[in-house]
Parts: structure tokens; C-alpha cells; sequence
């Protein structure tokens, strides 16, 4: 039982940081229906900005706390000009090309993002600096930190920012409109353009936030962190039904509940034939199972839906 | 108040509309009659920016906007009720309605629009917070009306609003064009119901494979024998 407890917060704490990455994928893909394969990137690019950032501040004398909000403000502040110039090079010129081009050039992006990160950067594990204070509680048996009700608290938050703006102001307005139908919207007056780069920049914040969290929980970094982050995210997205904010934020909780739950139990049902180390399958297991029985995601909107 | 000049419009090498000439006057409501694919809704969709035109121009009010960004047509003052309505089917009717008052700020009383929307179709008030995508056809219909006029423009485009309703509808929703006009707007209106379009307008023109071919008071076209052997069934 201490176990399953256990799990179930460990879960919480990385299924909260796979629900802001999430966002990002679900959020372009709610409005330009691309998935946006450099999005796992842009926040590893936020783990390291903050590590540059912050470590360098922390050097000069600065205090923790302060050290890490700068280093927070550098890294959403990077990662906002990469979404954004990701739109504005690499997808707005292929609008109106067939599907697969995008999606291609996604990848493309995520392939240039992950050198520039190893050049700049280069090919060693960094240590993330220590931002936040390290206290550790136990109730019923349950170890959590302080860092780890940060993470939940923070991400809760955001999100629940995130469904202010998009269910109760104008652009959050012109937004939803825009993901129904574009021409319409611009009939309206709301200018497209600025919509989807909108999206992109939010997602990107949201990915940066969560970029620092995985860095403050995991204490290191690397230039190919992105990647599995990114998958991971992106399985998190389908599990809640792409393109659905809310599908987003279960989607990522429940996939860090599972998965931590399976890696606590993997040992124990294979008869200690496969250990912990295992746990990235389950993603990869969820993914498939939504793709197979329910590729629309526990929220997803029929598609044709379109009047 | 609206002068079309020359309007040439094409998708690939098919020529939807073959430069056509027209003007529609301040206050008045204009049809424009002719047969499917007469290149009536590509003439709309090319004065409200939906697509470019090839060739021509159209100015509003003495301006040219025959190359402006499409989001900028409605701030001109033109509000196009689209073919095949295109409410936006997730967001409520009263979204819907806010979206038709986005170009406006805060200054503007959105909410004596509201009002004046409502008293011209109180089954909207009725569904105000149901999803769009939830209405009948003739609601969806009030709706995309209810929001172009929520901009406050000054010229109405209508684009076969009578299209898939029933005869009731149908009439319900001429019934409210035909006050929207009386009380000023200027309106130009797109109809495959060549006798409906003519009995809500002052003038109009007919349309046959991208041109032009007839024009004249409404009353005088309806009248007409070639205008009645071809779309009056007579």
C-alpha cells in the first residue's frame, strides 16, 4: 500500500510536467492541426537556458530564489522568440502544403534544434543548479519533497490560467474560433496569423515552465532530453484526445500515473525479470492502445464536425 | 456605395467570373440572380476578401479594397453572411454573437446590439448559451445574420440564405432582411430563388456563366419574360 501511495504522487508530480508539455503540442494542433514535433525541444532548450542562466546568476552571488526566477524569465523569454520563430520560418511558409510537409519539417526543426543544443551546450550531462530548497516530508509512510508540491501546485496553476484565457478573454475567444474554422474567424476580423503565433508562444512558455520543473526535479540535463520528453508529452496528448486543453492536463497526469505505478509494480509482475529501468514501455503501450481502440482520445472531438 | 469594376475571378484555368461591372447604392437592397454556378458566390467571396480576385477592383465607400488583408474587410464596414452559415459550431450562440463584435473595443455597447439582435430573432435569446453546432439549419441561419450584424456594418453581403430551409424559414429569415433594410442597412443579396430575391430588393442583376446578362429594377425583372422562363419556372 505504501507503495501504491508512493507511485500515485510520484506519478502526480511527473504526470503534472507531462500535461504543460502536453499543452503545447495540443494547443498548435487544436489550431493548425500540426503536430509540432520540436516542441520537446524548444523545452529542452528551456532546461538549459535556466541552467546557463541561473548557474551564472547563482555564481555572481545572487540567492537561490532570485537566481532561478531569472533563470525562469531568461528561459520562458527564449523559448516564447523560438516558438514564435518556429511558426513565423518553419511552418507559416507551408500553410497551405499538404500535410505530411509540415509534419516533416517538424522533425526537421527538432533534428537542427537538438545540434544547436549539443554546440552550444555540448554533449555531457549538465547539473541542474540547486533554485529550490531541498526538505523532504513523510506522512503515512509517504516521502515527498518540497520541490515536488512546487511542481503540482505550479502546474496546476498554469493550467488553470491557461483555461481562463482561452474560455474567458477575447483572444482565448478568437483562439477557439480559429481552430473551428479560419475563414470564418477572419471574417470576423480576427487576424489569423496572429492566432496561431499566439499559440505557439503560450505553448512555449508552458514549455519552458515545465523544462525548469523537469531540471529542478531530475537535478540534470542533456541536449537529447527533449526527445523522450517530447514522445512522452505527445502520448499524453493523444491519451486525452489531441487538440482538447483539458484532454491535455488528464492525459498528462494520468500517463505519469501509470507509468509510475507500472514501474513500481514491473518487478513484481514479470517476477523481477524486468526492473524499473522498464518504465518508458508503458507509455509506448498506452500510446498504442489509444491509437488502436480509441485513436480520439478520451476527450477528442469527432472529426467533420465543421457547419 | 459599392462599385465592382471589372471583376475577374478563376480558380486554376476555370473562369468562375468574366469581368463583371456593378454597383450597389447607398441604402439600397441589390440581388444578384442566376443559376448554380453563374459565379454569383465566387463575385461575394471575391469583394469580401474570401478569394482573390485575378483582375479588377472594388471600391466601398470611394476606397479601394480590392487588395486588402481579408481580416481587414469587416473594419471597412462590410459584413459577409456566408454560404452554408459557418457559425462556429463549438462556441455558444452568445459566442457566436461576440465573435461577429470582435473588431470592436471596449467603447462599443455590445450589449444594445445584443438587444437589437434578440428583438430581430428571439429564438437566439432562447439558446443564447447552447452550442451553435446544436441549432437548426434556419437558427444557424439567424445566428450568422445576428453576427455580421453584430459589427455594425454598413453594407450586408448575404450568400443564399434561403439555402437548405424549410418554406417557413425561409421566410422568417427574409422577413428580418427585409427590416434590416428597410431600417438603412445596404444589403446585396445572392439567391438561387430568383422570385424571393427580387421581391426583397430594388434592383437587380442576373448572372449566366460569370457575366452579367440582365439588369433592371427588381419589379421590372420579374416581369421580364427571359427572367421568367429561366428562373421563375413560368
Amino acid at each position: 500500500m505504501d507503495i501504491f501511495l508512493q507511485q500515485i504522487i510520484n506519478g502526480l508530480v511527473q504526470g503534472s510536467i507531462y500535461a504543460l508539455v502536453a499543452l503545447g503540442y495540443t494547443m498548435v494542433y487544436g489550431i493548425m492541426g500540426l503536430i509540432n514535433f520540436a516542441h520537446g525541444e524548444v523545452v529542452m532548450i528551456g532546461t538549459l537556458v535556466t541552467i546557463t542562466v541561473a548557474g551564472s546568476l547563482l555564481k555572481a552571488g545572487m540567492p537561490a530564489l532570485l537566481a532561478g526566477l531569472g533563470g525562469l524569465s531568461a528561459s520562458v523569454l527564449v523559448c516564447m522568440a523560438l516558438g514564435w520563430g518556429l511558426e513565423r520560418i518553419a511552418y507559416r511558409p507551408l500553410r497551405n502544403a499538404p500535410r505530411l510537409t509540415p509534419l516533416i519539417t517538424a522533425i526537421g526543426m527538432s533534428i537542427i534544434l537538438q545540434n544547436l543544443a549539443m554546440m552550444i551546450w555540448g554533449r555531457n550531462y549538465l547539473t541542474f543548479p540547486a533554485l529550490l530548497p531541498k526538505i523532504d516530508f513523510e506522512v503515512a509512510g509517504v516521502n515527498f519533497s518540497a520541490i515536488q508540491i512546487i511542481i503540482v501546485l505550479v502546474s496546476a496553476t498554469t493550467m488553470g490560467g491557461l483555461l481562463l484565457l482561452v474560455y474567458r478573454t477575447k483572444l482565448g475567444m478568437a483562439m477557439r474560433a480559429t481552430a473551428q474554422n479560419p475563414a470564418i474567424a477572419s471574417l470576423m476580423g480576427v487576424n489569423i496569423n496572429r492566432v496561431i503565433a499566439a499559440a505557439f508562444i503560450i505553448g512555449s512558455a508552458l514549455g519552458a515552465l515545465a523544462g525548469v520543473m523537469v531540471g529542478s526535479y531530475y537535478e540534470i540535463a542533456h541536449y537529447q532530453m527533449g526527445f523522450m520528453l517530447g514522445l512522452k508529452a505527445f502520448t499524453a496528448a493523444v491519451l486525452g484526445g489531441i487538440g482538447n486543453l483539458a484532454g491535455a492536463m488528464l492525459g498528462g497526469v494520468l500517463l505519469g500515473i501509470i507509468e509510475a505505478l507500472g514501474a513500481g509494480y514491473i518487478g513484481d509482475l514479470t517476477g523481477g525479470f524486468l526492473g524499473s529501468h522498464y518504465q518508458d514501455i508503458f507509455a509506448f503501450v498506452v500510446l498504442i492502445i489509444v491509437l488502436m481502440f480509441k485513436p480520439s482520445g478520451l476527450f477528442g472531438e469527432k472529426t467533420g464536425e465543421r457547419a | 456605395m459599392l462599385e465592382v469594376t471589372g471583376l475577374h475571378v478563376a480558380y486554376g484555368g476555370i473562369q468562375a467570373v468574366r469581368s463583371i461591372t456593378f454597383h450597389v447604392k447607398e441604402g439600397e437592397t441589390v440581388a444578384l440572380i442566376g443559376a448554380n454556378g453563374a459565379g454569383k458566390s465566387s463575385t461575394l467571396k471575391a469583394i469580401a476578401r474570401v478569394i482573390d480576385a485575378v483582375g479588377g477592383d472594388v471600391h466601398f465607400c470611394g476606397e479601394k479594397i480590392s487588395r486588402i488583408v481579408p481580416h481587414d474587410i469587416i473594419r471597412k464596414g462590410i459584413a459577409l453572411v456566408p454560404e452554408g452559415r459557418g457559425v462556429f459550431p463549438r462556441l455558444s450562440v452568445l459566442e457566436n454573437l461576440h465573435m461577429g463584435a470582435f473588431i470592436h473595443d471596449a467603447a462599443v455597447d455590445v450589449e444594445k446590439d445584443l438587444k437589437m439582435v434578440y428583438d430581430y430573432f428571439p429564438r437566439l435569446r432562447e439558446r443564447e448559451s447552447q452550442l451553435a453546432g446544436t441549432l437548426s439549419g434556419g437558427e444557424q441561419q439567424m445566428l450568422a445574420i445576428g453576427r455580421a450584424l453584430m459589427s455594425r456594418p454598413k453594407m450586408l453581403l448575404l450568400d443564399e440564405p434561403s439555402m437548405g430551409l424549410a418554406p417557413i424559414m425561409v421566410q422568417k429569415i427574409f422577413e428580418v432582411i427585409r427590416a434590416v433594410a428597410a431600417a438603412g442597412m445596404t444589403t446585396l443579396l445572392i439567391e438561387q430563388n430568383a422570385r424571393l430575391a427580387l421581391q426583397s430588393s430594388q434592383r437587380g442583376y442576373v448572372m449566366e456563366s460569370g457575366e452579367i446578362t440582365l439588369h433592371g429594377d427588381s419589379p421590372a425583372l420579374l416581369d421580364d419574360s427571359k427572367v421568367r422562363a429561366a428562373y421563375l419556372g413560368e
